[in-house]
């Protein structure tokens, strides 16, 4: 019966080219327009550590004095966490693994002749870093707690940054000089950027940024060296110094594997804020300390900016015009044939069947539909990699999105064809029939 | 020509007469804020830097230490100086669609951040730098040898400054700025000039009307005023004497490396600074574009049904005297009923989407007379999307009428 429904709606649309290929037409732009959009909310919201991101936590203190008012157009400080917090977590180690780190962007003078001094965007962290985030290494490895206790000036480098610097020999045990010193190199990381850079701080561009080396966050401080992103202070007087307990710059992450670590870590955090207070060093309540889950920090900080979301809106809202045109025309369409539907009830035809039968009418444009709109959104995700926005290479369709295309150009037009469908199914065949 | 009969006839097409009213009340609802959105972020491409753009170059290095500041300045300004077709070369912190490096708070008291007037961009300038920029001044005079100050923190301890007149009236409204004092943090900060316009180096990341809260700083060269160089020469010039600058770094300083990204002609930072905003205005007007013509097409499409469904009543009507124009505006008319209908539940729409646009992004109501114009877009549409499929109802022959099915 399929077969012969598929077949009758075939020549139904046949005998209306302009008309179907019009509906056609709609489906596949509102279809394309919105899964361009939606692809390119998805490949931003995605997890960027797969398998490893259910387990991170990032904690927040809440520092600041009881007179500072928050400003809409500056970051707030209580994202990121003093130098002495930070540390006293970290001494805590209260999760399975933890590090705090913090941002550099500095000056990397290759010693070559044939290359010129260059600026390179890295990490400072503490020696946790690669293990609590599954950093894959190449050669060497990371540093020690004991390299990080006596600030060593050892750094691991990014393949592609040893590639650059070195060629395809061996880089560990070489030296790189990075602003006014000079750095052993142990480690050469495998290339690792997760998308978007979930633990840097969150004025930089997360979805272009990539760390190419990394090194000890003590190391880093006692050689004052350059930290990017941003430093919040509230106390007038010392803040500049880094390892001030008024200026909050680092981010903190650790890894809290049970429920009940979790419920213990946030348990600690509210005890710390309560300690602190009692010392006098806080002001506020104590409860406004938060833990974060990886993804939970992800939405708190809003990484998809306004204008993405306006355009996923525009793009909806296109596909709905479309749909609302396609469901008038086709209601339109089946009405017009209410005399030959009265035929087929009279012979015998129930409305389910009538029902069926337009139903795959529908579909059939859906599925026009949806083939179409998979190439306008190929052509709109190409049309977005030529921005020059931060996220704009990352907008790729990948196979699951493809799927999901057709099935919602599918599923939209066989709703669009269910209330013309049911209208023409419900056509008294007598009235018609008489008529005829 | 009657309307009821119309209306008799829509009422049997109760649901495809709503979901086209539906789609026209959401076509407007969608252009009027699209127009309005749209109009905004023309305004805002169109923000007067203040500055001379065509004839200006900005030049930035880095790479070397605060205490080098004045001997790299020294050797920078020379070789700059010394290259054919170079008018200027001098010392500016930030430029308009550059990089921002001095925005602050500035209050009417020393330390207080209560009464904030609010966060301006401090430009820190050298010698001939006001000169080279081109600005307009309409109150008060320059900055004499005297009043440039230096700096080692971001901006002088106390100093005599030029400030934007939409800086001035935002501050002291209905006053003469002039002589007015205040402050970031306890650098003190006396007004002695007013510039008629001046853009900040991110203007779009400001409300509209705070997009020339500039303050013009007069600096002494070194400390923290070094490394970025405001170059001048003739419109036709600058293009080629940065690109001569930009190759000749290496050797006026070779220990110094040239910034790429932030050494371009101040034309090619407007058109990098605005290229997102001039890609939304497309997208908006692109959107809008398509969502008139689908909805152009459903009309269009609907109303060939109809009148192939009507073609016996259309004969039946000529044969009895109707004339071909008492059948088109049959069909005019009842398009524009439906789109009347469409239109008065888009204004409330157009609301509704304006309210919900309000709480998400920094926007002011919708002007009354988008709806109007909205209004009359949509009517003209509606007409002429109706006007092919009524004048083949009109070019139905009275014989039809004789004719069974």
């Amino acid at each position: 019966m399929l077969g012969y429904y598929l077949n009758l709606a075939l020549r139904s649309l046949k005998r209306t080219p302009i008309l179907t290929g019009l509906m056609v037409l709609a489906t596949g732009l509102g279809i394309g327009a919105s899964m361009t959009m939606l692809t390119v909310l998805h490949v931003m919201t995605d997890d960027p550590l797969p398998g490893r991101s259910a387990q991170l936590y990032t904690p927040h203190l809440d520092p600041l004095p009881l007179e500072y008012k928050l400003r809409d157009d500056s970051p707030n400080p209580t994202d990121d966490l003093t130098w002495p917090d930070a540390m006293a977590l970290l001494k805590a180690h209260r999760g399975v693994r933890q590090a705090a780190m913090a941002g550099g962007s500095l000056l990397l003078w290759p010693g070559r002749s044939d290359l010129r001094p260059f600026y390179v965007n890295g990490r400072y962290a503490t020696a946790d870093f690669f293990a609590l985030f599954g950093v894959p290494f190449e050669r060497g490895g990371g540093w020690s707690a004991a390299d990080d206790a006596a600030a060593a000036q050892v750094v691991v480098l990014t393949e592609t940054l040893a590639r650059k610097l070195f060629g395809t020999g061996n880089a560990v045990g070489q030296t790189v000089r990075l602003g006014e010193h000079d750095f052993r190199v142990i480690g050469v990381a495998a290339h690792w950027v997760p998308k978007p850079l979930f633990y840097a701080d969150q004025t930089g561009t997360q979805y272009s940024d990539a760390d190419l080396f990394f090194l000890p966050l003590s190391a880093a401080v006692s050689q004052k060296l350059q930290v990017s992103g941003n430093r919040s202070g509230w106390a007038k007087g010392d803040e500049t110094a880094l390892t001030s307990a008024n200026m909050s710059w680092l981010q903190f992450w650790a890894q809290l594997d049970t429920p009940a670590q979790i419920a213990a870590y946030r348990q600690y955090l509210v005890d710390y804020s309560a300690q602190q207070k009692a010392l006098g060093r806080f002001q506020r309540p104590p409860t406004n300390a938060k833990l974060y889950s990886l993804m939970g920090w992800l939405a708190h900080e809003n990484l998809v900016p306004n204008d993405v979301r306006l355009q996923l809106w525009l793009a909806l809202g296109f596909l709905f015009v479309c749909m609302v045109n396609i469901v008038a025309l086709l209601l339109a369409k089946f009405l017009r044939r209410s005399g030959e539907i009265s035929v087929r009830r009279a012979l015998g035809a129930r409305r389910r069947d009538i029902f069926v039968q337009l139903g795959i009418e529908s579909a059939l444009i859906g599925v026009a539909g949806g083939a179409l709109g998979v190439a306008i959104a190929q052509l709109g995700l190409w049309s977005i990699r030529q921005r020059p926005d931060d996220y704009a290479r990352l907008a790729q369709m990948d196979a699951s999105m493809l799927l999901g295309t057709l099935m919602f150009a599918v599923v939209a037009s066989v709703l669009a064809g269910l209330l013309p469908a049911w209208r023409a199914c419900r056509v008294p065949p007598a009235l018609q029939l008489k008529a005829m | 020509m009657q309307i009821k009969p119309i209306l008799a006839a829509l009422r049997r097409h109760r649901l495809a007469t709503l979901l086209i009213a539906m789609e026209i009340a959401f076509a407007c609802a969608v252009l009027c804020n699209a127009c309005f959105l749209v109009a905004r972020r023309w305004t805002m491409i169109q923000i007067n830097s203040g500055v001379d753009e065509s004839s200006l170059a900005v030049l930035t290095v880095n790479g070397f230490e605060p205490s080098q500041a004045a001997d790299v300045n020294a050797r920078m300004l020379a070789g700059l100086r010394a290259i054919p077709g170079m008018q200027s070369a001098t010392l500016i912190s930030e430029v308009p669609f550059g990089p921002q490096t001095g925005a602050a708070g500035i209050s009417p008291d020393a330390g207080g951040f209560k009464d904030l007037i609010g966060v301006v961009d401090f430009v820190m300038a050298g010698p001939g730098t006001y000169k080279a920029l081109g600005l307009k001044l309409v109150e008060g005079h320059l900055p004499q040898p005297g009043d440039y100050q230096p700096a080692t923190s971001f901006a002088p301890e106390d100093v005599q400054v030029l400030v934007t007149r939409a800086l001035a009236e935002h501050a002291w409204p209905g006053e003469s700025p002039l002589g007015k004092d205040f402050w970031c943090d306890k650098m003190h900060f006396r007004v002695m000039g007013v510039v008629d316009h001046f853009a900040r180096a991110q203007p779009g990341q400001y409300e509209m009307q705070q997009g020339e809260w500039t303050v013009f700083t007069p600096v002494v060269p070194g400390g923290s005023l070094a490394g970025t160089y405001l170059l001048r020469g003739r419109p036709q010039d600058v293009q080629r004497v940065l690109q001569v600058a930009r190759g000749a770094v290496q050797k006026i300083a070779p220990d110094v490396v040239l910034d790429q990204d932030n050494s371009r002609t101040l034309s090619d930072l407007r058109t990098k600074y605005f290229l997102t905003d001039r890609i939304m205005i497309g997208l908006l007007l692109g959107v809008v574009a398509l969502m008139l013509g689908v909805t152009a097409l459903g009309i269009v499409g609907l109303t060939s049904f109809w009148v192939a469904q009507r073609r016996k009543q259309i004969g039946i009507r000529r044969a009895i005297g109707a004339t071909r124009g008492d059948i088109l505006r049959y069909f005019q008319t009842e398009n524009f009923l439906i789109v009347t209908f469409g239109i008065a539940l888009g204004m409330l729409l157009a609301y509704v989407l304006n309210a919900v646009l309000m709480k998400f992004y920094e926007l002011p109501h919708l002007p009354l007379y988008y709806l109007p114009m909205g209004a009359l877009a949509l009517w003209m549409l509606g007409q002429l999307a109706v006007l092919g499929p009524a004048l083949r109802a009109a070019a139905v022959p009275p014989v039809v009428a004789t004719r069974s099915v």
